[in-house]
Order: structure tokens, then C-alpha cells, then sequence
């Protein structure tokens, strides 16, 4: 059990202003965006949820919030159970785990312009070493011609680009674990999998958390790297949320439908985080007994 | 552990396939714009070293990696100096509103960063701070310091309560019994927290170049200039790409020993 200890707030408190600065204001501005209509720099008119209704309605943007979901469902069923897969098989010390760390965080330093650009080349059945080697297989790859092509691009580049950070959590995870766990299940005799189940799966529920909420809301917003590789296309087969956000409040210019839009944008997100935390933190406890 | 002769083979492949892409970087980087639109080779042609030359030459350039790295590393330390108290509150007391607080905190990160750019840009040139290294480690706390608190407290929550308890038993202050004793035990955690925070403020692209114009400007904001209406400069985007790779590589290889050795068993 915790202690009940109200002055915990003093080591909070630092936190608390440091994110309270920069939060409280955007979403101040946002909200007051999202109930106006912006005619000029004076000139506003209070239209209450117009914009919201607008947005809801609107059936482009059902489109983009499907592709979303399977998109980050996808990511979430390849990148956990692969980045466990990997943190399992990489040495504990020594000159190895060292030299295997730094390979693996490679892809995530780089960035993610740069990310787009690279794989923009290294897709193109012409020039490029990833599309010419699945066309020399026999397999008719067009990354920018073909929607299922772009997709599976876009899916494989966050693959590429993010399982890493799932590895590294688990990892580390990994050797927080003390020994006298893995003694006292060697003199029981459990077998390699029971190992896992019951003593590194359970303790690596908090990093799992954090792995899989971060990967759900990054993914849920990423931007760049499709915007880089494909500009959404072809067709808007990879047109995501945010890219569809972005063309209404820099495209169009439409501040209005724009900040209703972040808004739901947020709780969608906010949502979902809400249950797979909830739903995680039940069946982490459901282990214990 | 897992029986070596499958363990092995897995890593090598996922690391080698995880290179890829990497390595077509590294060959984009020493060719000439006309070798790599042109046709598919595995080495370059012509070897070449001008993109290199061009950002090492021009200060406009390195300068971008300088900037980068001082408000970067700014900003990781701010984040995990200040996360680490918050973690070990919300790791070991409950308090008025702790739940809530904490799910708030990850609230932060669930924004598209787009949302923050109109008003940090008010906020920050009302305090005067445009365009300063203080600005763009500030701004990026907003995505960091949850992460950090998150990160760590998941860490804290492993370690038994017992182990406070029987230090100050053992009549340790409760300074001396988290840096000589607590922080030891849960350093895989900062490790990765302290590489998390580089990495999210490193790649970051959209607050740093808002916030920054000539003195503060970060190598991400300087790279999107390879793009311009002579089209696209292949070459040398590949080689400042290559090139922000390498002070990553270096911190992850200052806290690799963080992050891989065990459970420091001093006193358990």
C-alpha cells in the first residue's frame, strides 16, 4: 500500500508549472478558435458548435479517421510483439549488448524529413534498393502508383522507424528484472516459457504501458514521414488525421473547422489511451494473484 | 535465457534489415544527385565527398548541429532533474488527485504538435525569448517531462518499498538515500529516459524551427533547405541525415551501460 502523504505535491509541483505553462495556454486558444468565426483580426463572430457539427458530418474525414485506426492497430500488433521478440534476444552485458544498443537506436535518430526522403529512394523500382529488390522477386511493387503498395510502405517505414523504441523500453525493462527471480525459477524448474509468462511478462508491464500508449498516440499523429514519402497518395490512401488537419488549417486556411477539428482530434486519442490504460493496468493486476 | 542458436540468428536479421535503410542513406550520401536519380548502384560510381565538404565548410550548416546539441541537451536535463522527485511521489504516496494527475501529465503528448505553434510563438516573444536555446528546451518539456515521469515511475514502482524502509532504519537522510541508493538501482531507467529525451528534442521539427530564426536555428530546420525550387538536393540531405545520426550513436553509447548492466544488488 502507498502512504497517504499530501505534502508528495511539493515534488510535483516543479512538474506540474513546468507542463502547465506550455499547455494550459494552446488549448485556451484552441478552444477559443474552435466556437468563433474568424473574419479578421477584430472582426470575430461566436458561432458555438457550428464548426464541430460541420466537422463531424463531414464524410472525407470518416475516411481518414478508418485508414487512422487501422494504421495505428497495425502498428500496435506488429511493433509490441516484435520489439519483445528482439529485447528477449539481445545479450544482457558485454561488448555485444553494447555494440547491438547503439545499431538498434539507429533509426530513431534520424530525422523524420530526412526518414520520408531516404525512403522515398530506397522504394523506387528504379533507383531504389527496397523497390528494385521486391520487383527483381517477381513481385509488381509501385509504391507510388499502387494504394496498397503506399500503405504497407508507410506501415513497414514505421516498422523500421519505430519498433526500436519498444526494443529499448523492453530491454531496459529487461534488466531492472533482479536476479533472485530467474535463481528461484531455476530451482523450481520452469521451463523458458514459464519464465516469461509469469516473471518478465508481469514485470514488464509498466514499460509495456508506456510502449504501447506512446506508439498508439505517435502513431495516431504521425505527420511527417507519409506527407514525405507519399503526400497522401495515391488517391488518399495514405492520407492521415493529421495531414488531413493540416490541409484544412493551412490549406484552406480555415482556423474555425480546424481547432473543432484538434479538439476532436485530441479526444479521440484521449479516448482510446483511457481504455488500453485502463484495460492494461486490469490485466496487469489479474496476473499477480 | 533463450536458447542461443535461436536468438542469434533473430537478432542478426532484424539488424540487418534494420540497416538497410541506413545504409542507402550512407550510399546516397556519397553520390552525386545525377548517379542517384538515375540508376540503382550498390556502391557509388563516383565516389564523392562534396556534400560532406558542403555542410563542414559552411558555418550556416555545422552551426545547425551545435545549436541542436545546446538546447537539446538543455532540455535533457531539465526534463529528468525535474521528473525524477514527480516519479518518486507518484512511484510511493498516494495524494489528493495522484490518478489524475498522472494520466493528465501523458494528456500532454496527445495533441498534434501543429496545435502548439501559434501560441508558443505569442508566448515566447512576449517573455522575450525568441529565438534562444532556453526557448526550444522549454517548449519541448511539454513532450518530454511526461514521458520522463512515466518512464521513471514505471521503473521506481519495481523496487520493493522495503528498500526505503530499511534505509532510513539504517538512518540514511533522504537525500543521501536517493542518490547513493535509489538512483543506482533504477539506472537502466534513467538511461533510457535520458535517451528518450534526447531523441523526441533531437528529431523534433516543427516547435524548434517556429521558435528559432538565425541564432538558435536547429540542423533539422537547416536540412529543409536541400529542398528548393531548383528541386530536390538528394546528395546532401542524405549526408547532414547521416550526419545527425552520429551524437545519437554517442549518447546511446555513453548510457548503454546504464541501460544494459543488471539490478545493482547492493542491498536487497
Amino acid at each position: 500500500m502507498k502512504t497517504y502523504n499530501n505534502r508528495a505535491w511539493f515534488l510535483i509541483l516543479p512538474v506540474l508549472l513546468a507542463v502547465a505553462f506550455s499547455a494550459i495556454l494552446p488549448l485556451m486558444t484552441i478552444v477559443n478558435y474552435s466556437v468563433q468565426d474568424i473574419l479578421g483580426p477584430t472582426q470575430k463572430v461566436f458561432v458555438g458548435t457550428d464548426w464541430f457539427k460541420q466537422v463531424l458530418r463531414d464524410d472525407e474525414l470518416h475516411g481518414a479517421l478508418y485508414r487512422q485506426l487501422g494504421f495505428s492497430l497495425s502498428v500496435l500488433a506488429i511493433q509490441i510483439p516484435l520489439g519483445i521478440l528482439i529485447a528477449l534476444t539481445m545479450p544482457a552485458r558485454g561488448w555485444k549488448a553494447s555494440m547491438s544498443l547503439v545499431l538498434i537506436a539507429l533509426p530513431l535518430l534520424i530525422p523524420w524529413n530526412v526518414v520520408g526522403t531516404i525512403w522515398q529512394i530506397f522504394g523506387r523500382e528504379d533507383i531504389g534498393l527496397l523497390g528494385y529488390g521486391i520487383n527483381r522477386m517477381g513481385i509488381n511493387y509501385n509504391y507510388t502508383g499502387a494504394s496498397l503498395d503506399a500503405w504497407l510502405t508507410v506501415l513497414v517505414m514505421d516498422v523500421w522507424h519505430w519498433t526500436p523504441l519498444v526494443v529499448l523500453l523492453c530491454y531496459a525493462g529487461l534488466r531492472a528484472i533482479p536476479d533472485a527471480y530467474y535463481q528461484a525459477a531455476r530451482i523450481d524448474g520452469a521451463s523458458r516459457w514459464a519464465v516469461f509468462r509469469f516473471i518478465q511478462l508481469p514485470k514488464l508491464r509498466s514499460v509495456l504501458m508506456i510502449a504501447v500508449l506512446l506508439r498508439f498516440m505517435d502513431s495516431f499523429m504521425i505527420y511527417t514521414e507519409p506527407f514525405v514519402l507519399t503526400g497522401g497518395g495515391p488517391g488518399n490512401a495514405t492520407t492521415f488525421l493529421s495531414q488531413y488537419l493540416t490541409q484544412k488549417a493551412v490549406g484552406q486556411f480555415d482556423l474555425g473547422p480546424a481547432a473543432a477539428f484538434s479538439l476532436i482530434y485530441f479526444l479521440i486519442i484521449l479516448l482510446f489511451c483511457f481504455v488500453l490504460y485502463n484495460w492494461m493496468q486490469r490485466v496487469g493486476t489479474g496476473d499477480k494473484k | 535465457m533463450m536458447s542461443k542458436r535461436l536468438t542469434i540468428p533473430v537478432l542478426l536479421i532484424y539488424l540487418l534489415l534494420s540497416l538497410l535503410p541506413i545504409y542507402w542513406m550512407l550510399n546516397m550520401s556519397l553520390k552525386t544527385n545525377a548517379e542517384i536519380t538515375s540508376t540503382m548502384t550498390l556502391w557509388p560510381s563516383h565516389l564523392t565527398l562534396d556534400n560532406y565538404k558542403a555542410i563542414f565548410t559552411d558555418p550556416s550548416w555545422y552551426q545547425g548541429y551545435i545549436n541542436s546539441m545546446i538546447y537539446v541537451a538543455m532540455n535533457m536535463v531539465f526534463s529528468v532533474s525535474l521528473a525524477l522527485p514527480a516519479a518518486y511521489a507518484f512511484s510511493r504516496y498516494s495524494f489528493l488527485g495522484d490518478k489524475h494527475l498522472f494520466f493528465w501529465l501523458l494528456t500532454n503528448r496527445m495533441t498534434p504538435p501543429a496545435v502548439f505553434l501559434l501560441p508558443f510563438f505569442q508566448l515566447y516573444s512576449t517573455l522575450g525569448l525568441m529565438d534562444t536555446y532556453l526557448a526550444v528546451a522549454l517548449a519541448h518539456m511539454v513532450f518530454n517531462v511526461p514521458l520522463a515521469v512515466w518512464i521513471l515511475e514505471g521503473f521506481m514502482s519495481g523496487i520493493p518499498k522495503e528498500i526505503d524502509e530499511t534505509a532510513y532504519i539504517d538512518g540514511y537522510s533522504f537525500p543521501k538515500f536517493f542518490v547513493k541508493i535509489f538512483l543506482p538501482m533504477i539506472k537502466s531507467g534513467i538511461g533510457v529516459t535520458a535517451f528518450f529525451c534526447f531523441m523526441f528534442s533531437w528529431v523534433e521539427l516543427l516547435l524548434a524551427r517556429t521558435l528559432t530564426s538565425v541564432h538558435a536555428k536547429p540542423i533539422t530546420a537547416i536540412m529543409t533547405r536541400t529542398v528548393s525550387a531548383a528541386g530536390m538536393d538528394w546528395g546532401l540531405l542524405a549526408a547532414a541525415g547521416t550526419l545527425t545520426i552520429v551524437p545519437g550513436a554517442l549518447v546511446i553509447w555513453f548510457v548503454r551501460n546504464y541501460i544494459a548492466k543488471g539490478f545493482a544488488m547492493g542491498r536487497v
